[in-house]
């Protein structure tokens, strides 16, 4: 009885540990520009270029690399193209702050324009 | 006063908008491997194609120059360039590294038979996740890496008469 129940913690262990690779490894796919097909992912992709790049994403997971180190390894190769969201740099830093900056900016106007109306 | 500041507020916006519009416009949206230049190459150990003997980057710290072709039997591109590569060898200041991409032995024994050998090394490469180390993409491509193993430059597709010209002026730099 004790062997069975060693038996079931040990499968569900590993399938649950599966599903969570296969999850991450979608995470990534995802992020990961196909460079010789016209606007798909590395998840939506078939090609060559696709299938060698998942199958070395696998394996990065399967040795214990993170999600950011996989990402850093495959720019470094290719370039902040290959990613979806690239990482801030000194480059795209205003496109990332913009939008926030804006959206407070925005909301502070609104509170002064109303409170100045409820005065 | 409220008006000034709501009229410089929009103004700003709209003209925001039109800088992030055009400079997104005018950038070119296929993979440009330009920006690889300067970036060193590091961390590989890759098979040799004969002896299966396993090549690191101490090999490339020999030579001042390495060109490393990535190759294929299967790839028609290939054949253009190869006049080309052969062409290079005759260069003595330049090694030229040709890695086997996802093909059979046999293959390219015959292809190289056939149209000459340029390389005075091979390696292989029979699954192409190695060459994700050198930024590879497709086949046929080529990376010029000095002695320090800083990409010098990088050619995707097959290698061109004029290629050949602008790797001699490097090299005579």
């Amino acid at each position: 009885m004790k062997f069975f129940y060693i038996l079931i913690i040990f499968i569900t262990s590993t399938l649950a540990h599966g599903s969570q690779n296969e999850n991450l490894e979608n995470n990534i796919y995802k992020n990961l520009r196909c460079l010789v097909c016209q606007g798909q992912s590395i998840s939506e992709s078939n090609s060559d270029f696709a299938l060698t790049i998942k199958s070395v994403v696998k394996d990065q997971i399967q040795s214990g690399k993170s999600e950011n180190e996989i990402y850093n390894f495959l720019s470094d190769k290719y370039g902040d193209w290959i990613l979806y969201r690239p990482k801030i740099n000194k480059i795209n830093f205003l496109l990332w702050i913009v939008p926030y900056a804006a959206l407070i900016f925005g909301a502070i106007l609104i509170y002064s324009i109303v409170k100045k109306r409820n005065n | 006063m409220k008006i000034n500041f709501l009229r410089i507020f929009f103004v700003s916006i709209v003209f925001f908008i039109i800088v992030v519009f055009f400079f997104s416009l005018t950038q070119s949206s296929k993979y440009d491997t330009s920006k690889m230049v300067g970036k060193k190459i590091s961390n590989f150990e890759i098979e040799e194609f004969y002896n299966n003997k396993l090549i690191s980057e101490m090999e490339l710290k020999k030579s001042n120059y390495n060109l490393i072709n990535f190759w294929s039997s299967w790839c028609g591109p290939c054949r253009d360039e190869h006049e080309v590569l052969l062409k290079l060898k005759e260069i003595n200041k330049l090694k030229i590294i040709g890695v086997n991409f996802k093909d059979k032995k046999p293959n390219a024994i015959n292809f190289l038979e056939e149209l000459g050998n340029p390389y005075n090394l091979i390696l292989v490469d029979a699954n192409g996740k190695k060459s994700i180390d050198f930024g590879i993409y497709g086949v046929p491509e080529s990376i010029l890496i000095d002695k320090n193993l800083t990409i010098v430059k990088k050619f995707v597709g097959p290698l061109k008469p004029r290629d050949y010209v602008e790797i001699l002026e490097i090299l005579n730099k």
